[in-house]
């Protein structure tokens, strides 16, 4: 790869530590994936947060970038596993809370924004169309270059907090035009509206065509929730970064690719068949990814005056910004006078719940998939309403 | 037999070579605090990688696997150095971080278990010796 001076001077140590390590990760990535140079980036956002992914190893070592490492560009954070300020509530352990304090405290002293958010782009951090960003955290990513029109690679945490640290990311992937382009026509023959059946579709694409650049037709409208829903579903599934929707996405196509394969009611309904386990819901979690707003305060409607199965735990999970406008509007009240929890900073893929409830309920294919497989819960994707009434029945 | 391919990571390491034709899943598919290979029909279930060096065709799974490499390095459970076909991201910023050194671009199918290895990642070279 060609290096500036100012980048030849990072690579050998001029600018600290953490920074020549930074440095290293990047040329090595570069040189693997055989970009030419640098490029600048105006965004990071880093994965890796929880405490229980990272241990003591992964903490350490972000302890000692932290020692002489601050980021160059604007970089905000991924959820932690737990609720930084009402821990308690969710019952997590003493040891716990003060190990991910820890974690979120090395990330302040590298410079990071501990938004711990995975919609990054309601929060303050969105890009404009055709911007070069640095992003990890799969279901933004795919938003990201998908729906906002940014470009970005799947990046990993140490590789998203390398980008932030130099400012650069190398220029291979994503960020290159001629890797955007659509490989495969898919034509959506089914209805498709709801959070829970956009995440269907999701799964449906991605475990057909896997990381293959899709062009998707027979959508006629899709909201933020619903998108934000498909690419969690659609990154988990597909490991995919980036697809195009007819109407609805933003860049450019230059030729609508000839192979064209169909999805009708009876592949989604194996996708929901899929993620329908025989079990009696103990866990109904909403807000994968982050709840909106919006789902907040259509949550607290349907819950008003209302109380859930105190045999059953809720956790909506959501940004803290979300949570003090909930605050203010009564919503939070409103949602924890019937029993239900909102749960921010945090989300239900990474906080510590393994053997702690057996039958997960979720509008969230992508929560299913994560529930199912790290926690060893039984699983059921449901439309928001249909969680709601399993909440209180 | 001197095999060349390309560097990952620099450094220089002997020992034991631990063969296996499947990719691998540091993160769940590794015990990182004794370092056995847990994954449920993996070639290698239920054998240690720590001590040896691991030839292997690629890495897979989730991005956290970077950091079970270096907890493993850390804790002394890891292996020596990395032999692949194809290293990606995740295996690559896991020797980066843990300095251990690594090779890809190599015929995997020429080495077999028990021999023994000189990795020279500096250069990109792996020796039967």
């Amino acid at each position: 790869m060609e290096l500036t001076r100012e980048e030849q001077d990072m690579a050998a140590g001029k600018y600290g530590k953490a920074t020549q390590t930074a440095m290293d990760i990047l040329i090595t990535l570069g040189e693997i994936y055989g970009a030419e140079k640098l490029i600048d980036i105006t965004s990071v956002q880093i994965a890796g947060v929880s405490y229980a992914n990272l241990n003591e190893p992964g903490l350490s070592w972000l302890e000692n970038m932290a020692q002489d490492g601050k980021v160059r560009v604007f970089t905000t954070l991924n959820p932690a596993g737990m609720d930084l300020e009402e821990w308690r509530k969710l019952a997590i352990s003493e040891e716990f809370a003060e190990n991910q304090q820890r974690v979120i405290e090395a990330f302040g002293r590298l410079g990071v924004i501990t938004t711990c958010s995975c919609t990054p782009y309601l929060y303050g951090n969105l890009p404009a169309y055709g911007q070069h960003i640095s992003w990890s955290e799969s279901s933004a990513v795919c938003y990201a270059n998908s729906v906002l029109g940014a470009k970005t690679n799947r990046e990993g945490g140490p590789s998203a907090l390398s980008a932030a640290l130099v400012g650069k990311t190398p220029e291979y992937g994503f960020h290159l035009e001629e890797n955007r382009q659509p490989e495969l026509t898919v034509e959506v023959k089914c209805e498709v509206k709801d959070t829970y059946r956009f995440g269907a579709l999701g799964k449906v694409l991605g475990d057909r065509f896997g990381k293959k650049i899709t062009y998707i037709t027979g959508i006629p409208k899709a909201s933020v929730e619903e998108l934000k829903s498909f690419c969690a579903s659609y990154a988990t599934y597909g490991g995919v970064a980036l697809f195009h929707m007819k109407d609805i996405t933003p860049n450019r196509v230059n030729k609508v690719p000839d192979t064209v394969e169909t999805v009708t009611e009876e592949d989604m309904k194996k996708a929901l068949g899929d993620l329908d386990d025989e079990t009696e819901i103990d866990f109904i979690s909403l807000g994968c990814p982050h709840a909106s707003l919006k789902e907040l305060e259509y949550i607290a409607k349907k819950l008003e005056g209302k109380s859930i199965n105190p045999k059953k735990e809720v956790w909506i999970t959501t940004a803290r910004p979300t949570k003090q406008i909930a605050d203010r509007m009564g919503f939070t009240k409103l949602i924890e006078d019937s029993g239900a929890k909102i749960a921010a900073d945090t989300c239900c893929v990474v906080a510590p719940i393994k053997g702690r409830f057996h039958g997960l309920a979720s509008d969230s294919a992508k929560m299913c998939y994560y529930g199912s497989g790290r926690n060893k819960f039984a699983v059921k994707l449901m439309s928001m309403d249909e969680c709601l009434e399993e909440a209180l029945s | 037999m001197k095999l060349t391919g390309r560097k990952i990571y620099k450094g220089e390491a002997t020992g034991e070579a631990l063969v296996t034709k499947d990719s691998i899943s540091f993160y769940g598919g590794v015990d990182p605090e004794t370092g056995v290979v847990v994954e449920k029909g993996h070639e290698l279930e239920g054998i240690s990688i720590n001590e040896k060096i691991l030839v292997f065709p690629s890495g897979k799974g989730s991005t956290v696997g970077s950091y079970v490499i270096y907890q493993m390095a850390m804790t002394g459970k890891g292996p020596k150095a990395l032999v692949l076909n194809d290293c990606e991201a995740i295996v690559a910023v896991g020797t980066i971080i843990s300095e251990i050194p690594c090779v890809d671009q190599i015929d995997v199918s020429k080495i077999e278990t028990g021999m023994k290895l000189y990795v020279d990642g500096t250069n990109g070279v792996v020796e039967i010796i």
